[in-house]
C-alpha cells in the first residue's frame, strides 16, 4: 500500500470508509435497523427499504468498488461478513444486499473500459442498487442459455444496440438503478453464447408482468418483468457469459449466498441459545434436555461456516488465474459449496425449532422461528440442487485429482 | 427471489445433439487414422466434435481457429467432447488441461492432443 503514488493519495476521498469496517458497520445495520423492520418486510412481502436507506448512509452499498473509482476496495471476505451480519437481521436484506455485491464483482473485474469505470465511479458516489435480470420466461431456471438476443445498429454512431426480454423475475426491479441482463451475443448466436449487458435505468423501460408473494425471502420482490433496453456497445462485458461466469458470478454467488444463510442460521442458533438459557435459569443446576439439539445446531453451524471459509480460500488462491477459476475442480468445490450450505442451512433451523419446541413454533415469542425455517427453505430452490448435483455429476466423469493444496 | 442473480450451470443445453448426426457421418469419413499426421489429427477432431460436441453448427464447416463456444459449445458438451477426444487419441486430459480455453477451438484442442500424444504418458 505504501507503493501508491502521492497524487493518488490526494485523490482520495478523505472519508472514504476503511475496508476493515465493512462487517462491524453492516453489522450495526443488520441489527439495529433491518431486524426491527424485519418482520413488516416479511409480512408485507414489501422491500426493506429503512435497512437499505442506512446502507446507503453507511456508504456500503459501494464498498467492493477499487479505492480509486471512489469505492471501499472491500475482500470478498468483507462482503460475506457484511452479508452474513445483515441477514442476521433480517434474510431478505442480506440476499438482497449480496445480489447487489455480485453484480458489483462482475462489473469490478470485467468492466475494464471507460463506460463500466464511470459506472463504478457513481455506483461508489451516489450508492446506485443493481439488480440482474438472468431468468427468462423461455428458459425458466436454465439460466446459461438465453432465448433473447443483443442487437446491434451498425448504422447508429458509436454503435448501439437494443435488447428485450421477458425476465421472469427480476429482484428489487423496483428499486434498481442498474440492471444487468444476460442475452445471445446477436440474433444468430446459439443459446449458449450468451453477453452480459449493463443498462442502467436511463436505459431501460420495465413492465411488472408477475409479483412475488412466497413461502419465504418475500421482501426480495422478485416481481417478473418484461424488460426493454438500448445502449452504446461499450455496455456490454467484453468477455463471454460462459467465462465471466465460472470467473465472477458463480464462485461469488455461492459464496454471498452461502454467506448470507449462514446468517439465517447464527440468528436460530442464537434464539436456540437465549431459550435453552431461560429454561436453565427456571431451574438451576439441571440442563434442559432439548439443549443436545442446540450442541447438534452449533457443530452443523460450524461445519457450515468452515466450508465458506474455505471457499473464499479456494476463491482467492484462484483469483488472477482464468485456467484455474474456469477449470473443473474449482467449478465443482464452488457447485458443491451452495449444495452442502442450502441443505446445512435448513437442518440448522430445524434443530433450533427442536429446541425451542413450542416456543420456537409459535409467532409472538422471542424465540419465533417461522420466518427462518421459511426463507431458508428458498436455498435449495435458488438454482435447484437438483440441477446442479447434475450438472457436477456429469463433471466428474472427467475430473481428475487437483495438485494445491488439500487435493 | 433469487432465481436470478445466479450462477451459471452449464447447460442442458437447447440445441443439444440435433445437430450432431448428420455432420457426425461427413467428418467422420474425412477423419479416420487418429494421430499421425496434422490433417489426420484435425479429422479426427472435427469427427469427435460432430459426434460428441453438441454444436449448433455442422463441425465439418468449422475452420480451425473458429470459437467453438460461438459454435454453441456448453460446459456440458465439453464432457462429452473430452471422453470423445480421450477415446479417439488414447489419450488423458490432466487436471491443469481441464479448462475452458483447452477446448476453444479445433486447433487449441489439436495443440493441447499433440502434447499429450508426444508427452507419450498414455
Amino acid at each position: 500500500m505504501n507503493a501508491a503514488p502521492a497524487a493518488l493519495i490526494g485523490l482520495a476521498p478523505v472519508s472514504a470508509p476503511a475496508p476493515v469496517n465493512v462487517a462491524a458497520r453492516a453489522r450495526a445495520v443488520g441489527a439495529e435497523i433491518a431486524a426491527r423492520h424485519a418482520e413488516a418486510v416479511d409480512r408485507d412481502g414489501r422491500f426493506p427499504v429503512e435497512a437499505f436507506d442506512a446502507l446507503r448512509e453507511e456508504r456500503l452499498l459501494g464498498v467492493m468498488v477499487p479505492a480509486e473509482l471512489g469505492g471501499g476496495g472491500a475482500s470478498l471476505f468483507d462482503v460475506a461478513a457484511a452479508c452474513h451480519a445483515l441477514a442476521r437481521g433480517c434474510a431478505a436484506t442480506g440476499m438482497i444486499y449480496a445480489m447487489h455485491q455480485i453484480q458489483v464483482a462482475c462489473l469490478v473485474n470485467h468492466g475494464t473500459n471507460g463506460w463500466h469505470r464511470d459506472l463504478m465511479a457513481r455506483i461508489a458516489a451516489d450508492q446506485l442498487l443493481l439488480g440482474s435480470a438472468t431468468t427468462e420466461k423461455e428458459t425458466g431456471g436454465d439460466i446459461r442459455n438465453s432465448v433473447c438476443a443483443v442487437t446491434t445498429d451498425p448504422e447508429a454512431e458509436g454503435g448501439r444496440f437494443t435488447l428485450a426480454k421477458n425476465a421472469s423475475v427480476i429482484s428489487y426491479g423496483d428499486q434498481s438503478d442498474v440492471i444487468l441482463v444476460t442475452a445471445r451475443r446477436n440474433p444468430d448466436a446459439p443459446s449458449s453464447d450468451q453477453v452480459l449487458a449493463v443498462v442502467t435505468k436511463d436505459d431501460y423501460r420495465l413492465e411488472k408482468t408477475s409479483l412475488w408473494d412466497a413461502m419465504g425471502m418475500r421482501g426480495t420482490c422478485s416481481d417478473g418483468y418484461r424488460l426493454e433496453a438500448a445502449g452504446v456497445i461499450d455496455q456490454i462485458l467484453p468477455l463471454p457469459y460462459a467465462d465471466l461466469s465460472a470467473q465472477t458470478m458463480l464462485p461469488v454467488t455461492h459464496i454471498l449466498w452461502s454467506s448470507t444463510w449462514l446468517g439465517i442460521a447464527a440468528d436460530a442458533v442464537s434464539r436456540a441459545r437465549a431459550f435453552v438459557r431461560s429454561e436453565a435459569k427456571r431451574k438451576p443446576g439441571t440442563t434442559p434436555a432439548s439443549a443436545v439439539r442446540l450442541a447438534e445446531a452449533t457443530a452443523k453451524l460450524q461445519q457450515m461456516k468452515a466450508v465458506i471459509l474455505t471457499a473464499i480460500r479456494q476463491y482467492e488462491l484462484a483469483c488472477g488465474s482464468p485456467e484455474q477459476l474456469t477449470g473443473l475442480s474449482f467449478a465443482t468445490a464452488m457447485g458443491t459449496l451452495k449444495v452442502t450450505t442450502s441443505e446445512l442451512v435448513r437442518e440448522i433451523v430445524e434443530a433450533a425449532i427442536r429446541t425451542c419446541g413450542l416456543a420456537g413454533y409459535r409467532n409472538d415469542t422471542p424465540y419465533s422461528l417461522g420466518r427462518h425455517l421459511r426463507d431458508a427453505h428458498s436455498a435449495a430452490l435458488m438454482i435447484g440442487n437438483d440441477r446442479i448435483m447434475s450438472h457436477i455429476s456429469t463433471q466428474l466423469l472427467v475430473q481428475r485429482d487437483g495438485l494445491g493444496p488439500f487435493e | 427471489m433469487p432465481q436470478d442473480a445466479s450462477p451459471p450451470y452449464a447447460n442442458q443445453s437447447f440445441q443439444g445433439s440435433l445437430s450432431a448426426g448428420a455432420a457426425g457421418l461427413q467428418a467422420s469419413a474425412a477423419g479416420g487414422a487418429a494421430g499421425g499426421t496434422d490433417d489426420g489429427m484435425v479429422a479426427g477432431i472435427r469427427s469427435v466434435l460432430a459426434e460428441c460436441g453438441g454444436l449448433a453448427v455442422d463441425a465439418g464447416t468449422l475452420a480451425i481457429d473458429d470459437d467453438l463456444y460461438s459454435a454453441g459449445l456448453t460446459s456440458h458438451g465439453c464432457v462429452g467432447l473430452m471422453l470423445g477426444l480421450e477415446e479417439e487419441f488414447d489419450v488423458e486430459f490432466p487436471e491443469k488441461l481441464l479448462n475452458r480455453r483447452t477446448f476453444e477451438s479445433i486447433a487449441a484442442i489439436r495443440d493441447a492432443v499433440r502434447g499429450l500424444v508426444d508427452g507419450g504418458a498414455a
